[in-house]
């Protein structure tokens, strides 16, 4: 405790599933929320405290659930299996414990077979004071998403938290069967602030937020393709477009992955030599793309079905 | 980091049945509470691994102020601390304890 620490983030209990945000929830409240009520049973839940065995060398303070919650429940009636990251522990880094949870899952997905997974990514990528952990972790977890998918399980990943899907994160969620992505949530591999130490401030200024959310935000990467869906930032719209993505994604197999590698070199062909997200946007069709980020979900998924109606193919 | 644990004699049982709860999230100025009903009616129990260090004192006046107005009986809390103030403790302390009392889903 620090007495002289000035404000700190107070969780309000709202149970309305309509309009809680799903960026202000805790992952605890988005998997509550999101199943059906009571209806979520825990894998080793945070009272086995399988926590962390590398932060306290740092002298850093542990969480009991490693930051990710993993376990079952039913989405109307339906049986699913759920992961959530917790955005706010450590920025919902994968460390070992955290990584293996959620590779665990998918392996039991893939032993199940018949139930979908779904994944509430809220992430800025691998722990750093866990570095290599951390990495294999995310190699296991692609590893254990493909091979879940090639059982026949659909993996679907919901973006839309405060920590968005970046580094590994963006590497799994490339390799699930579908994406839905909220206005705040974004899809990345290397963050703003680390293409700008790299490659200095001409090539991406991360203080521009304007450019940050048209390059990585949720509208982008739905008219890119890269995310099958768009929508409100509320625990009932993720909650729909679970269930529906869940019936609308096809199985898997080579001739997905073969339109999925088509797709990915028209866009290349198309989009490849676009300075801005804004020049990919008028390519698409958009006529009017200033009027893009201020525009409501209803009126961008009309706008985004006439520009490019989801590829439920490829992937 | 600073390990702290404390014991009280607790008024009475807390209410309700469930046997587990757990609020709030370990980030800078939070903590987590993780409650279990695992003693004996009258015991109470404050487990605390926090960051910042050389706090007892308010830690020790934070939950004796806590024990006297939820008489939490019953009840082990294992804390992760950030590094929240008092208020912010206080606050989770009295959510994890009406958590565990509501009824089951």
């Amino acid at each position: 405790m620090n007495p002289s620490k000035p404000e700190a983030a107070v969780e309000p209990i709202v149970l309305n599933s309509k309009i809680v945000s799903w960026y202000e929830a805790s992952a605890r409240q988005r998997v509550r929320l999101m199943l059906d009520a009571g209806s979520f049973q825990e894998f080793i839940g945070p009272e086995q405290r399988e926590e962390s065995p590398h932060l306290q060398v740092f002298d850093l303070p542990t969480q009991f659930d490693d930051g990710i919650i993993v376990g079952r429940g039913r989405m109307a009636g339906a049986p699913v299996f759920v992961a959530a990251q917790e955005g706010r522990f450590m920025g919902g880094a994968f460390g070992e414990v955290h990584g293996a949870k959620l590779t665990g899952l998918l392996r039991a997905a893939r032993e199940v077979a018949s139930l979908a997974v779904l994944i509430l990514f809220d992430t800025g990528g691998v722990r750093l004071q866990e570095a290599n952990a951390g990495e294999l972790a995310i190699a296991e977890i692609m590893r254990a998403v493909m091979e879940a998918r090639a059982a026949g399980v659909k993996v679907i990943g919901l973006i839309g938290g405060r920590a968005g899907c970046y580094g590994g994160g963006g590497l799994i969620a490339g390799c699930c069967s579908a994406l839905a992505v909220s206005e705040q949530g974004r899809i990345s591999v290397s963050g703003p602030e680390v293409i700008e130490t790299n490659r200095g401030v001409e090539e991406f200024d991360s203080r521009d937020r304007a450019l940050v959310w048209r390059t990585m935000g949720g509208k982008h990467r739905r008219l890119l393709g890269g995310a099958e869906a768009f929508v409100d930032d509320t625990v009932d719209s993720f909650r729909n477009i679970a269930l529906n993505l869940i019936s609308a994604v096809p199985g898997f197999g080579p001739d997905i992955l073969k339109a999925e590698q088509a797709r990915l070199e028209q866009r290349l062909q198309r989009f490849g030599m676009c300075a801005d997200a804004v020049d990919i946007w008028k390519a698409e069709g958009v006529a009017d793309t200033e009027a893009v980020p201020a525009m409501a979900a209803a009126d961008f998924n009309d706008l985004a079905n006439k520009a490019r109606e989801p590829r439920y193919d490829a992937r | 980091m600073e390990t702290l644990s404390y014991r009280h004699k607790a008024r009475e049982r807390a209410a309700g049945s469930k046997s587990l709860a757990i609020i709030g999230v370990v980030a800078s100025g939070n903590l987590e509470v993780l409650v279990e009903r695992v003693l004996p009616d009258t015991q109470c129990q404050v487990d605390i691994n926090t960051a910042a260090v050389g706090f007892g004192a308010v830690w020790e006046a934070v939950i004796a102020d806590f024990v006297a107005r939820r008489s939490p009986g019953g009840l082990k809390l294992s804390i992760n601390d950030g590094g929240a103030r008092p208020d912010t403790v206080a606050l989770r302390l009295a959510q994890a304890v009406r958590l565990i009392e509501e009824d089951e889903e």
